[in-house]
C-alpha cells in the first residue's frame, strides 16, 4: 500500500476531479492567468519612477545671450519641457494651480553678475509634496547646468576645474530602467495572489459549502487528501509564473542573465510557501470572506510593500526591517532581481534560497499537521 | 417611504456592528497597515551601506570620505583594497555602492586640477540608485564650494540653488501618509460593500429584502449610506494616526477634506454596489473588487506621477475616482488649496457617482423585477 501511495487509482481519481473543478470554474483561470497578465502590463507599460518631461517654468527677467543659452540646455533635455514666463508672478500663479513643478528663476541681473563677477545665481523653486520626483528634478537640473557651464566655459576660453570631478557608474542597468526592475518583482506579486489569495479563497469555501467533508467521508488518507488538494494549484501556479516570465522576456524585453533552473527551483519553494499559507489560512478560518481579508493584509500587501520589491528594505525603520524578514516575498524578490539583472550570484542565491527552502518545509509542514480530518 | 429606508440603513448598520467579524476587518488591519506602511513606504534613503576604495589614503582623501560617513544617508561598511574585491561586494549585495577613490586625489586637488572620485552603484534597484546618485552628487557639490572657499580657487561663473516649497526637506512620508487615507478607505470599503450583496445573495437573504415592500431606488440608498457612514469612521480614525502619530502637517481646511471624501466614498461605492450587484457568488465579486482595486491603486499617482505614465494610460486615469481624491487630501493637507484651485477635481468625481450610482440603480432593477 505505502509502495503504490503516488500511483495509486484513488489518488490519481481524486486529482483528475480537483483538476476538472479548476478548468470547469473559468475564474480560477482568471486569476491564474488574466489577473497576471493585466498586473504584468500595467506594471510594464504603466508605472514608471522614470520622470521624463517635468513641467518646469522658467522666467527669464532680462533675455539676453547667456539666458537663451541656458534655456535652450534646458529644452535640449528630455528631463524638462519648459514654459517660458515673463515674471515670477505669473509663474508662481501656475506653480499654485499644480501646473508647474518647479520654477527655475534668472533675476534681471542674472547675464551681467553671472560669467562677470561669478555670482550669478539661478534660484529654483521646487514643489516638494511629491518629494521623491523632487529631488530627481534637482538632481536632473544640477546635470543641466553643469552641462551647460562646462560648454559656456570652454566657449568663452574660461580655464576652470572643479576641486573634485566625480564618474558615476552603475552596474546591472545602466540605463536605469524601472521596468527592469519592476517586473521581475510583479512575478512575485502574481504567484502570491495565485498561492495565498485563490487557494484561501477555494479552501475556505470547500469548508463554507461542505464539499470538504465529503471528501472526508471518502477512503482517501490524509497525505492523498493533502497531495491531491495542493497539487492543482501547484501546477496552475507554476503554469502562471512561467506565463510571466516568457511575458516579462519576450513582450518586455527584460534580460534574464541567470540559470532558468535556478528560477524553477526557487520558484518552486516560493509556491509551496504561500500555498502553505494559503491553505493554512482557510483551515483554520474556514469562512472565505476571512479567508481572503487574511490573505491580502498577510500575503498580498506585505509582498508590494515589505519585500522591497518598489521600496528600498535598508532605509526601513529597524523594526520593519525586522518584519520583512517573516515574508518569504522578501527572500524570492531577491533572487529574481538578482537573476533577471545581475546572473547567477550563488552567494545571493543560495542563501535566499536556503531560507525559502526552510519557509516551504516549515509552512507545508504546518499545513499537513493541521489537516484536519474530522469535524469539530 | 423614508420610514422604510431608515428602517432598512438602521438594520444594515447593526448587520455590521452585531458581527465581530466586520468589527475586526474595519478597525484593526487599516491601523496596523497605517503604521506598517506609513514607515516602509518610503523613497527616502537612510543608513544605506557602502565599501570605500580609497587608492589614495591621504589626509586629504580622508577628509572627502568623512563627508560622505557624517551624512546620516550613508554609512561605512566595509574598506576593500583591490578590484575583485569591488566586483564582488556589489553582485553580493553587500554594499549599494562603491566609493573609490583616485590614486592621484591629494596630488590633483592641490595642484588645481579635479580630484577624481567614482561611484559605483549597483543599479538592480533603479530609483535607489537615482536617488543615491543625487545625493552624493549634493555632497560632492557642497565640498566643491567649501574647498573654493577655503583654498581661495576662482569659483565657477554660476551657482543654483533649491528650494522646496510645502515639503522643505522632501520627506517621503508627507507625501505617501495622506496618500494612505485614500488607499486603505478603499481598500477596505472596496472588500465589505464590493462583497456585500453577493453575499447576501449567496445566503438567501437577498431574496427576502426583495420581497419587502422597498423599491430598488431604496435598497440602494440603504445600502450606500451605512457603507458611507463606516468608511467616513474608518477614514477619521486613519486621519487622526496620520495628524497625531505622524504628525503631519495639515494646512488646509478640515471640512473641504471631508466633502472631498463624501465625493469619492459616492464614486466608489456607486462601482463596488455595481460589481456586487452583477456577480452572483462571493468568489466572482472578490474577483470583481481585485479587478476594479488592483489598477485603480497602480494608476492613481499614489506611488507613481500619472505624469510618467504613457498618454494614453493617462487618460484612462481621468477614469479613476482615486486620482482626484489623491490631489485633493495632499493639496489640502500640504499646500493649503482651496476650492477654487481645487474643484476640477471635486467636479469628476461628482460625475463619475452619478454614473456609477445610477447604473447600480439600473441593474438592481434588472435584477429585482
Amino acid at each position: 500500500m505505502k509502495k503504490k501511495l503516488f500511483f495509486n487509482n484513488r489518488l490519481y481519481a481524486f486529482i483528475r476531479k480537483e483538476w476538472i473543478q479548476i478548468l470547469r470554474d473559468p475564474s480560477s483561470f482568471v486569476i491564474a492567468f488574466v489577473l497576471p497578465a493585466i498586473l504584468l502590463f500595467l506594471f510594464g507599460y504603466g508605472v514608471s519612477l522614470d520622470a521624463i518631461h517635468l513641467p518646469v517654468g522658467i522666467v527669464v527677467e532680462h533675455p539676453t545671450r547667456l539666458s537663451s543659452s541656458f534655456e535652450s540646455s534646458l529644452k535640449n533635455s528630455i528631463y524638462f519641457s519648459p514654459l517660458s514666463y515673463q515674471t515670477i508672478q505669473k509663474a508662481q500663479l501656475d506653480f499654485q494651480k499644480g501646473r508647474l513643478i518647479g520654477i527655475i528663476w534668472l533675476r534681471g541681473n542674472w547675464s551681467r553678475e553671472s560669467l562677470a563677477f561669478g555670482k550669478g545665481t539661478i534660484q529654483t523653486i521646487v514643489n516638494g509634496t511629491d518629494a521623491n520626483t523632487a529631488r530627481l528634478l534637482e538632481g536632473y537640473l544640477l546635470g543641466v547646468w553643469t552641462g551647460w557651464l562646462k560648454r559656456e566655459m570652454i566657449d568663452q576660453n574660461i580655464q576652470l576645474s572643479m576641486p573634485i570631478s566625480q564618474e558615476i557608474r552603475v552596474w546591472f542597468n545602466p540605463a536605469l530602467i524601472t521596468k527592469d526592475y519592476l517586473v521581475p518583482g510583479i512575478i512575485v506579486i502574481n504567484m502570491t495572489v495565485v498561492g495565498a489569495l485563490l487557494t484561501s479563497l477555494v479552501v475556505a469555501r470547500e469548508w463554507e459549502r461542505g464539499t470538504m467533508e465529503a471528501m472526508l467521508a471518502t477512503p482517501l488518507t490524509k497525505l492523498e487528501h493533502f497531495v491531491g488538494k495542493l497539487l492543482p494549484y501547484f501546477i496552475l501556479g507554476m503554469g502562471g509564473m512561467i506565463f510571466s516570465f516568457l511575458l516579462a522576456v519576450f513582450l518586455f524585453k527584460v534580460p534574464f542573465r541567470g540559470s532558468f533552473w535556478m528560477l524553477i527551483l526557487s520558484s518552486v519553494f516560493f509556491l509551496l510557501a504561500v500555498l502553505g499559507i494559503g491553505v493554512l489560512i482557510s483551515n483554520i478560518s474556514r469562512n472565505s470572506f476571512v479567508a481572503s481579508m487574511v490573505a491580502i493584509v498577510t500575503s498580498y500587501l506585505p509582498a508590494f510593500m515589505l519585500s522591497g520589491f518598489i521600496f528600498d528594505i535598508q532605509s526601513m525603520p529597524v523594526a520593519i526591517q525586522f518584519l520583512t524578514f517573516f515574508f518569504p516575498a522578501r527572500y524570492f524578490v531577491s533572487i529574481l532581481q538578482t537573476l533577471f539583472l545581475a546572473g547567477n550570484v550563488w552567494s545571493v542565491l543560495s542563501w535566499n534560497l536556503l531560507v525559502l527552502f526552510f519557509f516551504g518545509v516549515v509552512v507545508v509542514g504546518l499545513c499537513y499537521i493541521s489537516w484536519k480530518r474530522r469535524l469539530e | 417611504m423614508w420610514n422604510r429606508v431608515v428602517g432598512l440603513i438602521i438594520k444594515e448598520i447593526l448587520v455590521f456592528i452585531r458581527d465581530p467579524r466586520s468589527r475586526f476587518v474595519l478597525i484593526v488591519p487599516p491601523l496596523v497597515q497605517m503604521f506598517i506602511f506609513g514607515y516602509a513606504a518610503t523613497f527616502d534613503l537612510f543608513r544605506v551601506s557602502f565599501a570605500l576604495y580609497d587608492e589614495n589614503r591621504t589626509y586629504h582623501s580622508r577628509e572627502f570620505i568623512a563627508k560622505f560617513i557624517g551624512s546620516p544617508i550613508f554609512r561605512l561598511k566595509k574598506e576593500i583594497l583591490n578590484d575583485s574585491q569591488l566586483k564582488d561586494e556589489i553582485q553580493k549585495r553587500n554594499v549599494l555602492f562603491v566609493l573609490h577613490i583616485d590614486r592621484r586625489f591629494d596630488r590633483d586637488l592641490l595642484s588645481g586640477r579635479s580630484g577624481k572620485v567614482q561611484l559605483i552603484v549597483d543599479g538592480r534597484n533603479s530609483n535607489t540608485a537615482a536617488i543615491l546618485t543625487g545625493y552624493a552628487n549634493q555632497i560632492i557639490a557642497d565640498y566643491n564650494v567649501d574647498w573654493i572657499k577655503k583654498s581661495g580657487r576662482i569659483p565657477p561663473p554660476s551657482q543654483i540653488t533649491f528650494r522646496a516649497f510645502y515639503n522643505p526637506n522632501l520627506l517621503s512620508q508627507w507625501f505617501i501618509v495622506p496618500g494612505l487615507i485614500g488607499i486603505l478607505t478603499f481598500v477596505v470599503s472596496a472588500m465589505t460593500i464590493g462583497l456585500s450583496i453577493a453575499r447576501e445573495k449567496e445566503m438567501g437573504t437577498f431574496d427576502q429584502l426583495v420581497v419587502t415592500p422597498l423599491r430598488p431606488i431604496e435598497i440602494l440608498v440603504g445600502k450606500t449610506i451605512p457603507g458611507l457612514i463606516f468608511a467616513m469612521a474608518q477614514a477619521t480614525l486613519i486621519l487622526l494616526a496620520a495628524l497625531l502619530w505622524f504628525k503631519i502637517p495639515f494646512h488646509g481646511h478640515i471640512l473641504l477634506l471631508y466633502l472631498g471624501l463624501f465625493f469619492f466614498l459616492f464614486a466608489i461605492i456607486g462601482i463596488e454596489l455595481a460589481i456586487s450587484s452583477i456577480s452572483s457568488t462571493q468568489q466572482q465579486a472578490l474577483l470583481g473588487v481585485f479587478f476594479f482595486l488592483v489598477p485603480s491603486i497602480i494608476l492613481s499617482g499614489f506611488s507613481t506621477p500619472i505624469r510618467n505614465m504613457p498618454e494614453p494610460i493617462q487618460y484612462l486615469t481621468f477614469l479613476n475616482p482615486m486620482r482626484y481624491f489623491l490631489v485633493i487630501v495632499r493639496g489640502i493637507f500640504l499646500e493649503a488649496k482651496g476650492l477654487d484651485t481645487l474643484w476640477d477635481q471635486y467636479l469628476p468625481l461628482l460625475g463619475i457617482g452619478l454614473v456609477s450610482m445610477s447604473f447600480s440603480w439600473f441593474l438592481f432593477k434588472q435584477r429585482l423585477y
